[in-house]
């Protein structure tokens, strides 16, 4: 089933956060288009439904927001809700703002020598090396890179510089903040800044809550790791994906899960 | 006075190869009287549109133009981006107020515009679409176009209406 493929992927890349049943991971800004310099407020949730937050709030440890000119920006009145974290944004120059939270980390399973008890530990390169004993037997690692990101636009959008680590989705020459109902927007995949060919990207309308099925569409990128998507209705979309390979970083690791998942608005 | 100035007006003409009295485009938007329990006149962008969707000129804009001293928190810019049509294709583009092409908002009714006779020469012959977009403030949005042909052979008027946010749209073409 589809959703339980999706249920696991993101669970991968969340493990860095600590959550054991991540669902759907997102970031919805309050607005993406503005005409003047203003703030913004971010939900960011882990969640069943798109976009409600009836799961998790979102750990915004690794949160970065990027302005048009490529500098950082602070987050204003972050809080982490019950089921929702949130957060402000100043969007004050005129350009397109990258809003991510970036999960790097790895997961781990082991037996334990002494016992033969069945261990598990998620976090860093290091933290993991700590946990997990010299003498562990059958020790299993695996790397996970995701990104979970949304764009804000003041004035004429800009096309965010691509970060050339992890699973992106890069501008084609469109703007990730120029969608509108009935047009077709084309964006590419790629993976370290290589083209991601063949890989299915889910492209989903929220509120799911009202509909009866999911209603998710799903393409493949191209050789270019280029994907079009035809916008049916206007809202608030999410865009997700995610591969696996063995370009590890981290030492103990054999495969690399990379993940990604962008909300994107679309105009009518 | 009054000599000089009709002598002056062939003799510009012929000097720049134009003719005295140049196509004109002029139009008129109907702002419904709507019964709402909240009303805020609407934010009207109106401008004419090539074949391929792209912007020939913006003809009028209007939205809360109120300065800083009544105005303090200056949010009359803040809501142009809902004119989204004409935002997208070429409001974030424009530096407001535009001298001739931005004013206040309308109360409901009859409101003229014209395309400045500057701009009207500068159109090159093709087919056109005269647009005009109205987004309301806690309301509906609407976007209604005329097609027209230009430069127009014989004096012409085109008309379409908008079913909410818009009434009567009228163009009125001079050759």
């Amino acid at each position: 089933m589809t959703l339980s493929l999706r249920t696991l992927a993101l669970a991968t890349a969340l493990t860095a956060v600590g959550m054991a049943h991540a669902h759907n991971a997102w970031l919805l800004p309050s607005t993406t288009v503005l005409s003047k310099p203003d703030t913004i407020s971010v939900d960011a949730a882990v969640s069943n439904d798109l976009f409600v937050a009836n799961h998790a709030a979102m750990r915004l440890d690794n949160l970065l927001i990027t302005a048009p000119d490529g500098s950082t920006v602070k987050p204003e009145s972050e809080a982490k809700l019950k089921h929702r974290s949130v957060f402000d944004v100043n969007v004050g120059a005129p350009g397109t703002y990258r809003i991510a939270v970036v999960n790097a980390g790895g997961f781990a399973s082991w037996k334990d020598k002494a016992t033969g008890q069945q261990k598990r530990a998620r976090g860093t390169p290091e933290s993991l090396a700590k946990e997990i004993p010299a003498d562990a037997q059958e020790v299993t690692v695996t790397q996970s890179v995701g990104r979970i990101e949304t764009f804000v636009t003041v004035g004429k959008p800009s096309a965010p510089k691509p970060i050339g680590q992890g699973l992106e989705m890069v501008s084609t020459g469109g703007a990730f903040t120029d969608l509108a109902k009935g047009e077709k927007a084309t964006f590419a995949l790629h993976i370290d800044g290589q083209p991601a060919k063949d890989l299915e990207v889910t492209v989903t309308a929220g509120n799911t809550q009202y509909r009866d099925q999911l209603a998710e569409v799903k393409v493949k990128t191209d050789d270019k790791g280029q994907f079009s998507v035809t916008w049916p209705t206007a809202g608030m979309y999410w865009i997700d994906a995610s591969t696996k390979d063995n370009k590890t970083t981290m030492p103990q690791a054999k495969e690399r899960r990379l993940s990604y998942a962008a909300t994107v608005e679309v105009m009518p | 006075m009054q000599v000089r100035y009709s002598l002056a007006i062939p003799t510009l003409a012929a000097l720049f190869g134009v003719p005295a009295v140049a196509a004109s485009l002029g139009a008129s938007i109907e702002v419904p009287r709507l019964n709402v329990s909240e009303y805020h006149r609407p934010y009207v962008a109106a401008w004419i549109e090539r074949a391929d969707n792209s912007v020939a000129a913006t003809v009028a804009v209007w939205y809360d133009v109120r300065t800083r001293t009544n105005n303090p928190e200056g949010e009359g810019t803040k809501w142009l981006k809902d004119l989204h049509q004409w935002w997208r294709r070429t409001g974030r583009e424009l530096q407001v107020p535009i001298d001739g092409v931005t004013g206040a908002t309308k109360p409901a009714g009859t409101h003229g515009v014209s395309l400045p006779d500057a701009a009207a020469a500068k159109l090159a012959p093709g087919a056109y679409k005269f647009v005009v977009e109205a987004a309301r403030e806690v309301g509906g949005r609407e976007v209604v176009s005329v097609p027209f042909q230009w430069p127009p052979t014989k004096a012409d008027q085109q008309r379409a209406s908008g079913s909410t946010e818009l009434g009567d749209i009228k163009l009125e073409l001079k050759p």
